[in-house]
Formats: C-alpha cells, structure tokens, sequence
C-alpha cells in the first residue's frame, strides 16, 4: 500500500503543491490530471524516488521508501517520459536487459510473446533507431506484459500509440488492478479501465 | 551480484561494438598526440627518450578524458540511467560494472598501445616494461576517479570542459607515480614504492569512487 503525506514540491522557485495526501491501496489506479506545468511529472518521480521531496513523506507497506532502497525499487516499474530503450540494441535486446537488471529472468519465447502482444513481432531484431516513436514507446511499455512488481507508475503511456495498442494497454492494466496491483498514472487522455480509478487534480 | 556485473558490462561493450567510432576517437587521439613529439619537439632520440615517459602519460590522461564525457551521459539522454536507478540493484555496483566496462573499451587498448610508442619515442625494454605495467595500473583509476566528474556534470551545459576542470587536478598524483617510476628505476632507486603507491590508488578508488559516482548520478537526475 502507497502513502502519500502531506507532500510539497517545488521546481526552481515555484511551489508545485503542497500538503498533498492521499493513499493507494492494492486493486486501485489513480489518474493524476492536471495542466501542463502543474507538477504531473514532478509528483511521479518523488513517488518513485528519483526528485527529492522538499517536504512529506512516500510511504510504501507502512515505511518511508528512502529506507526501503532496494526493496521497495523491486515492486516499483517506472516508465517516464523518456522511453529508456537503446538505440544500437534490437527491441528483443533491449527488453532483455532490461527485464534482466530488474532481476527477472524470461526466456526468449517468453519476451517475444510479449513483444508480439503488444504489436511489434515482426520488428523484434531490428535495432530500435529504426522504430517510430510509437514502436518505440512499445518497446518500453513491453516491460508491462511481463513484470511482478505491484506498483506501477506511468507517465503519459499513451503518447504516440495508436487505438489499438491503448486498448492492449488498458486491458493489461486492468489484469494487473485485478491481481492486486496499484497503477498511478498521469494522461490527458480518458482512462477507460474497469476496476478503482480514482483521480487526482493539480491545480497550477 | 556478480549478475548484474556481467549483464552491465556486456551490455555497454555491445554497445560500443555497434558504435565502434566512439572508441576508436580516443584510440587514434591518443596516437596522434603521442606520435606529434617527434615532429613538434625534436627527433633526436636522446631528447624524445627522456619526455616519452610524460607524453605518453599526459596523452592517456587526455584521451581518457575525452572518452569520460560519454561515460553516463548516453544512458542519461535515454532514460535508461534514470531506470538504472529505479533497479533493485546496487547502483553503486551498476557504476563500477559501467566503468570496468569502460576501462576494458578504452584503458586497456592504451595499454596494448603503450609498448609501441615506447618504441616509438625510443624508450629501452625494461623502460617500456615498467612505463607499461604503470599505464596498466594507473589508467583504472583515471577511469574511476573520472567517473565521479563525469556524474556531477551530467546534463550541465558545457560539461566537458568543466569535468576536465574538476577531474585533470586529481589526476595529477597519478602522473606523477606513473612517470616517476620509469625515471627511477633509470637512477637505479627501484620501483617498488611508485608500483606500491599505483596499487593503493587503484584500491582506493575501486572501493570509494563507485559509492561517490552514484550518489553523484543521484544528484544529477534531479
């Protein structure tokens, strides 16, 4: 369970939120809407632990995530704004290394099942540099199809995809809330997912 | 844990097989510096003999420098450091496999290379022996040390010239133990305490600099 209390959150000079509070418990997603510049971003990556909070505590099963370290990173997949897929590595290479840094192994059927799943099973040993931006989004949402980890934090997953990979996408969210997971997710887009959705406004 | 190690570095010396340019830059600096002496200074043996060991020291010191900027800042520019961070891995060990990785692509040609232009500028067999065995010795802690500067100037603008600021200044004992080994074992005072002090660097720093690099990249993902 996510605990989120009373956090406040600055860039430069400019105070983001403050005393924001609310909790995530397991089965739920929550859609972080807000304005461009509204801190959208900034509040996911202190969720994750990436941005240091200036004041408030992220509390992940009853204890601050700073002293969780690893652990806590084992139940977290972040995927930001940036895809973090190599250009020299082909899309199979790419999700390999990557599902293998967090310490989960797959075999190669498994991981071009998910590739395949999520559209890009003819590409899957082609190096990424010659993928679209919506391929490439793929590649690094592919990561979803596979991983255990509970709490997922998505930002802005659905930028570049066309319809039906959303539709592959938000069905694979709502598996996940069915098992238990938690989702905290920021789009502009309408979120069309059965199960707990709550949602969260910035306000600029 | 040793996982994590080989799954690193195999992955950043496949990437630097496919982009093989990035290396190989350093690599023919390296060269041409070293092999402009003879041109620029004079071709007498003699005097080339005596300077080789400080020019073939400085140019792998430039040349790694060169190499550093790219150490991190690829993986920053793709968002796979910040995923880096998010592993419930050691990020401190994620660090030294990336710059073992990165010592094994361009410390370790140095090297190989070193013999060479010791042959090159004049330098006698037991001189070459010793000026090699100190590049090998010393040019890991270049990389070590190198990290730490090539963390903190992450995403600032002109981070190259400001990591040579910061990092040039804390090579320079290195220099000297390196360089002074071959001119001591010339005035037959032996080498035993510059190849000692190598080693204790290289301990040193295998043991702090990753702890510091990561904190470092922490910092800079901010």
């Amino acid at each position: 369970m996510l605990d989120i209390l009373d956090l406040e959150c600055v860039r430069g000079d400019h105070l983001l939120f403050t005393g924001l509070r609310f909790s995530l418990k397991p089965g739920e997603l929550l859609h972080v809407k807000g304005a461009n510049g509204s801190g959208k971003t900034t509040l996911l990556r202190t969720v994750c632990g990436l941005s240091q909070a200036e004041r408030g505590a992220v509390h992940w099963d009853g204890s601050p995530i700073r002293k969780q370290g690893e652990y806590f990173r084992g139940e977290l997949t972040y995927i930001g704004h940036h895809n973090g897929v190599k250009e020299d590595l082909t899309v199979l290479e790419n999700l390999r290394i990557t599902m293998m840094l967090a310490g989960q192994l797959y075999s190669d059927e498994v991981l071009i099942g998910a590739l395949t799943q999520i559209g890009l099973g003819e590409r899957i040993d082609l190096p990424a540099k010659s993928l679209s931006q919506g391929q490439r989004r793929r590649v690094a949402l592919a990561r979803l199809l596979l991983t255990q980890t509970k709490l997922w934090i998505l930002d802005e997953p659905y930028t570049a995809l066309d319809v039906a990979v959303i539709q592959v996408l938000q069905q694979v969210i709502a598996e996940h809330l069915q098992r238990g997971g938690m989702v905290l997710l920021t789009t502009h887009q309408d979120v069309d997912i059965e199960g707990v959705v709550k949602q969260l406004m910035l306000s600029t | 844990m040793f996982s994590v190690i080989t799954i690193m570095i195999r992955r950043d010396i496949l990437l630097a097989m496919r982009r093989p340019q990035d290396v190989m830059t350093s690599l023919f600096f390296f060269i041409i510096v070293v092999s402009l002496f003879p041109l620029g200074v004079s071709p007498e043996m003699e005097v080339l003999r005596g300077i080789a060991p400080g020019v073939i020291w400085v140019a792998a010191l430039l040349a790694t420098m060169l190499s550093l900027g790219s150490l991190f800042s690829a993986d920053y520019q793709d968002g796979t450091l910040e995923q880096m961070i998010l592993m419930p891995q050691s990020l401190a060990l994620m660090v030294l496999s990336k710059v073992t990785a990165h010592w094994m692509l361009t410390g370790l040609p140095l090297v190989v290379l070193t013999p060479l232009l010791g042959l090159l500028l004049g330098l006698g067999g037991e001189e070459i022996k010793v000026l090699t065995l100190t590049i090998l010795l010393g040019t890991p802690v270049l990389s070590l040390i190198g990290s730490i500067g090539a963390a903190l100037t992450l995403g600032v603008r002109g981070g190259g010239v400001l990591l040579s600021l910061l990092i040039l200044p804390l090579f320079v004992p290195i220099l000297i133990f390196g360089t002074g080994a071959v001119s001591s074992m010339n005035a037959g005072t032996g080498t035993e305490a510059h190849f000692s002090l190598l080693g204790a660097f290289l301990v040193l720093s295998l043991l702090l600099t990753p702890w510091a690099s990561a904190a470092a990249l922490k910092i800079s993902m901010e």
